[in-house]
């Protein structure tokens, strides 16, 4: 056998097993979604097999474009926010002696093993009005009157932050630890400061992690409907949240498909664009 | 690591400025650290305190009380009496199994399927990058009844073919759980499997070594650290998971997260938080006995 | 080669779609009933929310039929109708809420029940024997019945409150939790501004809508049924919420009391129902019946503190004297005039839906 035709063998095993499955247990299940999103309502919920635009018709509605466009900035903000406590931490974990690397980061994501509702629940006991944070403000007299924390927009970020901080640290703390060190070195021998060789050279260099870390962040979030729902005390209306009326309280599954489709929509695309510039400057 | 100033070349142009660069980097970044674990942790203390809380709603401290931890053993005591422990230990059985298991196979196929992303050139490779991220970006919501859809008319037609009925169960959850996770795996190893040098693989290759030989010496050892990461993630988001879980579970398939889900109704006890502290206490465990493994491995 | 086999990869799965496609059509999803499995030596399959029934019934049901109880749950009735809608894995017993029973009875999803195996249906409030959603309980039985109140600390308010008008007065700015339902909020709405819970009318609907919308800064958040916790920990002075979950509170916290108002509000049961393609039909039945018993009825209300449907228990003397007493949970013949149970509104839901959503948005504005 010559190299090429290994190589086809070892594409064809290490390429089939996850894509036929992927295809398999979600190409497949998501085509009877989509083609869901093009059929009329059941009379109780499901569907009745007639053609139809008008769920598509009806997401022109600015209430659920307003909805879609406000989750994309919950998104975002709750990204670069993860990115500006994760990136030091991965860094930190990363660049600590080998032995204590696995252990910190078990650290990071063991209390994640715990049950989500009740960490929310945790939260709102930090922030509600008699809770830990107002409560230690008070009594050290910086206000007067509690702090309207719980059931706002920041408590939804907040909630999102902390759900979503693992799935930055973890990518990133990869990247970097494999970042070659020497060259930060190289760069200092050469005149560069801290600040210079981190922007100009181990930023850079992460950069895949940060992107990495940032999509499995942003991503998500966008679609969140338990935190807006318990920490936001259901006001800050999500687009997860209008999908998953659909699906449950409204029962109007093909509607809810046709929103679906149009989130994945929006999120790929500019995902897509993404990847294409980064593999293409790789490439030049 | 800490890089030295160095002594050669070109000598900086600030040396004070550098210094104090440095002393304020190398503190923020101790700073930042602490502060991002406390973040996490804050939480977590408050979780294992309640889990005394003698209230059975959770929110309001009115006195200390081990109850809710020997309801989980003895069944119902007259503190918690709505507490049924076999299902609260089945369902974290069941929330174990369906973890463990896929995660195992999700990390397997992710890795294979990241290393095919990155080494290979292929027919419609494009399509396929868009592929894997569609599971990240899919409204769980959708995801859960799509499967469910699925396998409802899946079990239809091999009833129709065969006479065997199939129904839901820990089987589904599992391939649910496998179907999300290789997506994230995916990603988080192919971060990394992105900055390995790929003339590392072809020098082995041109040494005469096979395909295999070089996966196990060279490129496994390489992205191990990224295989673990991702597996911790793909193990948390599967022990978290409630709605994909909900639509792809069957009779007796009930695991920890739809158990406390269903309590909201009717108020979620400190039952859930004394089984949260044990499970974290069993992890930090694991961590501190592995820790101390590696120490004795090392010292040899 | 490559390009070969995925030639065959997708002509697989292009065939498979297909396939699916033909065989499946949604009608014969319902019908998974036609083949059922063999029932299992004596194993009852229960699907129910959690923590709704008294460990020690279990056991007793257990030991008296030589039988083991499996117990799944499920958190809403419409991710309850999503599973059993999509082909029962296996359940013999389901506890929907009675617009879900109406909903799945004509959906056909819901076995009739063999009520000459089922004697202790007598044991039932006659109230209870022939609801509106199920006359003469050809498929549901009433397992849990209680109203949607308000709950409120009598020290905020100063006194006794008897209407919905309370929700809206300033003086509760910021103080207010309603829940986080669309059907239950606008229905408590709609019954204050004298309509039908039920309406299907668009102008009602948006009236409802926009008392909501002009009192929102009331409202300091719309609960998902932790209403009791809000009330509890000082952070609202009135919410609207379920009669049970406001007495558990009542018991330890004197200060809080729970109202019908005058207006009147809706009250829900829940009921035990059968599936198509249970495994068990016939040791679900005598479930049923089990549970209708008058001491296992009143031991099952008296740990879930709702209230019980069942009169025989109620005549002995079964129930709880603290929760028997309390007229939140057992209301008066007049009360419960007032008294009008949700029912599913069909494609109307949608205006429910673009009402709510409108709400929700206007939140914080």
């Amino acid at each position: 056998m010559t190299i090429a035709t290994r190589k086809q063998a070892t594409l064809g095993a290490v390429l089939i097993p996850a894509t036929a499955w992927l295809v398999i247990f979600f190409i497949v299940p998501l085509l009877i979604l989509l083609t869901y999103s093009f059929l009329e309502r059941g009379t109780y919920g499901g569907v009745t097999w007639k053609f139809t635009w008008e769920n598509y018709q009806r997401l022109a509605n600015p209430l659920f474009l307003g909805v879609m466009g406000r989750s994309i900035w919950l998104g975002i903000l709750t990204t670069v926010i993860c990115l500006l406590v994760g990136y030091p931490m991965a860094y930190f974990i990363a660049t600590a002696p080998p032995r204590w690397r696995n252990a910190l980061l078990l650290l990071v994501i063991i209390p994640f093993w715990t049950n989500f509702l009740v960490r929310t629940y945790a939260w709102m006991i930090i922030l509600r009005q008699q809770g830990l944070i107002n409560v230690a403000l008070q009594s050290i007299q910086i206000i007067d009157k509690p702090l309207e924390l719980l059931f706002t927009p920041l408590a939804v970020v907040i909630g999102l932050v902390y759900g979503y901080l693992p799935f930055m640290i973890l990518p990133l703390y990869a990247t970097i630890e494999k970042f070659n060190f020497s060259l930060v070195e190289a760069a200092q021998d050469l005149g560069a400061n801290d600040l210079r060789s981190l922007i100009r050279v181990i930023i850079p260099l992460t950069m895949r992690g940060i992107i990495a870390g940032s999509l499995l962040v942003f991503i998500p979030s966008v679609g969140a409907f338990i935190t807006p729902d318990i920490l936001g005390g259901a006001k800050t209306l999500m687009i997860g949240n209008v999908i998953e009326t659909q699906f449950l309280k409204t029962r109007h599954w093909p509607f809810g498909s046709a929103l679906s489709m149009l989130l994945m929509a929006v999120v790929l695309i500019p995902v897509m664009i993404y990847f294409r510039s980064t593999t293409e400057e790789a490439r030049s | 690591m800490t890089s030295s100033l160095s002594q050669t070349s070109i000598p900086s142009k600030s040396p004070v400025l550098d210094l104090w660069i440095r002393t304020l980097g190398r503190r923020s970044l101790w700073l930042i650290t602490a502060l991002g674990f406390a973040f996490i942790y804050i939480p977590i203390f408050i979780l294992v305190i309640y889990s005394f809380n003698l209230s059975r709603t959770s929110g309001l401290w009115t006195g200390f009380t081990t109850d809710w931890y020997t309801s989980l053993w003895q069944g119902a005591t007259s503190q918690s009496p709505d507490i049924t422990n076999t299902l609260i230990w089945d369902a974290l059985r069941n929330s174990l199994i369906v973890g463990s298991i896929s995660t195992f196979f999700a990390t397997t196929l992710g890795t294979m399927l990241a290393i095919a992303l990155e080494r290979f050139k292929f027919r419609g490779k494009a399509l396929l990058e868009a592929l894997v991220f569609l599971p990240i970006i899919i409204p769980e919501i959708t995801m859960g009844i799509s499967l469910l859809v699925f396998f409802s008319l899946t079990f239809q037609l091999i009833q129709n073919l065969t006479g065997i009925r199939l129904v839901l169960g820990l089987p589904t959850v599992i391939i649910g759980h496998i179907t999300f996770n290789i997506s994230f795996v995916v990603v988080t190893v192919r971060a990394r499997l992105g900055e390995i040098d790929p003339s590392l693989e072809e020098a082995a290759l041109d040494l005469g070594a096979n395909e295999w030989k070089t996966l196990q010496k060279i490129i496994l050892p390489l992205i191990a650290p990224s295989i673990f990461s991702a597996g911790l993630l793909a193990f948390t988001l599967s022990l978290d998971d409630f709605v994909i879980t909900f639509f792809t579970n069957g009779v007796g398939s009930t695991t920890l997260p739809i158990f406390v889900y269903g309590m909201i109704r009717l108020s979620i006890t400190p039952a859930i938080n004394a089984i949260s502290t044990l499970m974290l206490i069993a992890s930090l465990g694991l961590v501190i006995s592995s820790m101390s493994l590696q120490q004795t491995t090392s010292q040899k | 080669m490559l390009k070969r086999l995925l030639t065959y990869v997708s002509l697989f799965l292009f065939t498979v779609v297909l396939a699916i496609a033909c065989v499946a059509n949604p009608s014969s999803t319902t019908n998974s009933s036609v083949i059922s499995p063999t029932p299992q030596a004596k194993t009852l399959n229960l699907y129910n929310w959690t923590t709704y029934i008294d460990p020690e019934v279990i056991k007793q049901f257990e030991q008296k039929f030589g039988a083991k109880i499996k117990y799944d749950t499920f958190e809403s009735n419409e991710s309850l109708y999503a599973k059993i809608k999509a082909g029962n894995p296996g359940y013999d017993i389901i506890v929907p809420s009675d617009y879900m029973v109406k909903i799945m009875v004509a959906d056909k999803l819901v076995e009739a029940l063999n009520l000459t195996n089922i004697p202790n249906r007598k044991n039932l409030s006659l109230r209870f024997q022939n609801l509106t959603y199920d006359p003469n309980n050809q498929h549901s039985i009433p397992y849990q019945w209680g109203t949607q109140g308000i709950g409120y600390n009598i020290k905020a308010t100063g006194g006794e409150i008897d209407s919905w008008a309370e929700m809206f007065d300033p003086k509760y700015k910021g103080r207010v939790a309603f829940l986080d339902d669309m059907r239950a909020s606008l229905g408590v709405i709609l019954i204050y501004k004298g309509f039908s819970l039920n309406s299907t009318n668009k102008d009602e609907i948006n009236q409802a809508k926009d008392a909501l919308i002009t009192n929102r800064d009331n409202i300091l958040a719309f609960h998902p049924d932790t209403g009791q916790d809000l009330l509890a920990q000082g952070q609202v002075d009135i919410v609207s919420e379920y009669s049970g979950d406001i007495f558990q509170l009542m018991a330890k916290n004197p200060d809080i009391r729970y109202v019908i108002p005058k207006e009147g509000t809706i009250f829900w049961t829940d009921n035990l129902v059968i599936p198509k393609g249970a495994p068990n039909k016939e040791l679900a039945e005598q479930f049923i019946n089990f549970i209708l018993e008058p001491e296992i009825g009143a031991k099952n209300s008296n740990f879930i503190k709702y209230a019980s449907p069942n009169q025989a228990a109620l005549d002995k003397g079964l129930i709880d004297p603290t929760i028997l007493k309390n007229p939140s949970i057992y209301p008066s013949p007049e009360v419960f005039t007032k008294l009008k149970p949700l029912e599913d509104v069909g494609d109307a839901t949608k205006l429910y839906d673009e009402a709510w959503t409108e709400v929700k948005v206007s939140m914080g504005k």
